[in-house]
């Protein structure tokens, strides 16, 4: 096993500032935004790229958060036990917004089609973005990203881990190799 | 954190969370561990939020079925596995004593093997017979087996839905001091209830007719040391003294189809000595909740004014009753010792 940094610290900052300008320009602005993170690193990215919108034009842009568990497809193919339920919070509601979904790693695309039907079941947002900090390839659904922090083609038995702030105590972006193929992973 | 710890995390959450071993029935809360329980009253607070949605359904248990089989009356009990199975787009199919094969002299064990052979997931059964879903779940191997209520023995989801409201309300269980009154004897839910709040800190007094209460448990019957609930309530017989700085009371229903075995002396008598009321009340803590695991005889454990009164939980008690069983549903079905990948 072995473990190889891909983002530092400083890596992540600079690609949320750049997702935060982008989303910005694309939008011309931020009117009817909402940022969705999904739990749970996807909502500590939210908050933070909000908090880059607050710096850089000081617009406070409302951020909620999503919990996919109950409309996933592949918990059992997994082989994992359930995660633990998180909360989902969308006070603002979505119903002909502007959603940017945020995730940490985008892969195979499954997660985000859990969100998407989530999403959907609050109301007909007006569009649906996504911004991803890691793109690491290999999808099985046809969904791509519209703000990615970093491309990084990786094989199949590789994995991603994110560390942030929030949980691990510092910003890091890694990839592990092991000797055996691993399960798949979805983040 | 090491590698070999990270390698390990499960991906989602990206949090350490230690790999329980996997549940497969609910049958009582007494080999519930402390943290099983809490982690039931966290997903029952996402449930409450799917609940509260404008469109109340998420497809978690698509393609599951449910089979609520009850051998006994009961309204909200099967009304509230349904509407949780049915929120989880899980199939539910209810079935009943009478009407089925049992009134062609089925017996129980058979009626549970050819629901399983039909590729059942889950059945909830109710029972007159303390240890029915005990049964069900030896014999069962593909199956699993809820208890909605089994005889005078437990009543799990009842307990699991009492401990969501007082702590939703309350913010903890710890050091609260939690009042059963009434006709414990006949009560699986004042059991079931004991084993969960004395697991999650709480302090049970029970209180009632010294014939209503379960002989082991008095003092005077020296039997005490016997009942596994011995060290975990207390018995008050005087409701004035037992309600004393109560932070919940909970009235029981006095199980009237019961009664013809001489245990009161009159009806007059146990609504003047146990009935709780807005005056008894003064005595708990100020703000102190009032609880009833319905159905309720009005008038007679409970005062009408105090069932409706502001301190009552008794409807949320019911809400909440769908959400815990969500998060069972949820839990025992998406489980991993479930399905052929197990």
């Amino acid at each position: 096993m072995q473990e190889r940094q891909i983002m530092s610290q400083e890596d992540v900052r600079r690609a949320l500032t750049r997702v935060a300008h982008e989303i910005l320009e694309h939008n011309r602005g931020a009117e009817d935004l909402v940022i969705v993170g999904i739990h749970t690193g996807g909502v500590h990215l939210a908050r933070r790229i909000a908090a880059n919108l607050v710096e850089f034009e000081g617009i406070d842009v409302p951020v909620a958060t999503l919990d996919i568990s109950l409309y996933r497809d592949d918990l059992r193919a997994r082989g994992q036990s359930q995660p633990k339920l998180q909360p989902t919070d969308i006070p603002m509601g979505i119903q002909g917004k502007r959603v940017v979904l945020v995730d940490d790693v985008l892969y195979t695309g499954r997660t985000i089609r859990a969100a998407m039907d989530a999403l959907v079941d609050f109301g007909r947002p007006e569009q649906i973005q996504l911004a991803i900090l890691l793109d690491r390839g290999h999808r099985e659904l046809p969904i791509r990203a519209d703000y990615v922090g970093q491309n990084l083609p990786t094989a199949i038995g590789e994995r991603v881990k994110v560390r942030l702030m929030e949980t691990d105590g510092a910003d890091e972006v890694a990839l592990i190799f092991e000797d055996e193929p691993e399960d798949e992973t979805d983040e | 954190m090491s590698l070999s710890r990270t390698i390990e995390t499960p991906e989602i959450g990206g949090a350490l969370v230690p790999e329980p071993t996997p549940r497969k029935h609910v049958l009582d809360l007494d080999d519930f561990s402390r943290e099983e329980i809490v982690e039931v009253l966290d997903s029952t607070r996402s449930m409450k939020e799917v609940l509260g949605r404008d469109i109340k359904k998420v497809p978690a248990l698509r393609g599951k079925v449910v089979v609520t089989l009850f051998y006994e009356a009961s309204t909200r009990t099967r009304v509230s596995f349904e509407e949780a199975g049915k929120v989880l787009s899980a199939d539910v199919i209810n079935m009943s004593a009478s009407g089925s094969s049992t009134e062609k002299g089925e017996s129980l064990l058979n009626t549970g093997l050819t629901i399983q052979a039909m590729g059942v997931d889950t059945i909830v059964i109710r029972h007159p017979h303390s240890g029915a879903p005990h049964l069900l779940a030896q014999h069962l191997n593909k199956v699993s087996v809820i208890n909605a209520g089994d005889g005078l023995h437990a009543h799990p989801t009842q307990a699991l839905l009492d401990l969501y409201t007082v702590q939703d309300k309350l913010g903890s269980l710890e050091g609260l001091k939690i009042l059963i009154v009434g006709d414990v004897l006949h009560s699986r839910v004042a059991r079931s209830n004991i084993w969960g709040f004395a697991k999650m800190g709480a302090k049970v007094v029970l209180s009632g007719p010294a014939t209503l209460m379960p002989p082991d448990l008095m003092r005077s019957s020296g039997n005490l040391a016997r009942s596994p609930f011995a060290s975990l309530v207390e018995v008050e017989t005087d409701l004035d003294k037992a309600i004393e700085d109560a932070d919940v009371v909970m009235a029981l229903r006095l199980q009237q189809e019961r009664q013809h075995a001489g245990f009161l002396p009159s009806l007059r008598e146990y609504i003047r000595r146990w009935q709780v009321t807005d005056t008894r009340m003064e005595r708990a803590k100020p703000g102190a909740m009032v609880m009833h695991p319905g159905p309720m005889n009005e008038g007679i454990e409970i005062s009408n004014s105090l069932a409706h009164g502001g301190n009552s939980v008794i409807e949320e008690q019911v809400t909440n009753g769908v959400a815990v069983r969500m998060a069972l549903l949820y839990q025992l079905t998406i489980g991993p010792g479930q399905g052929p990948d197990g």
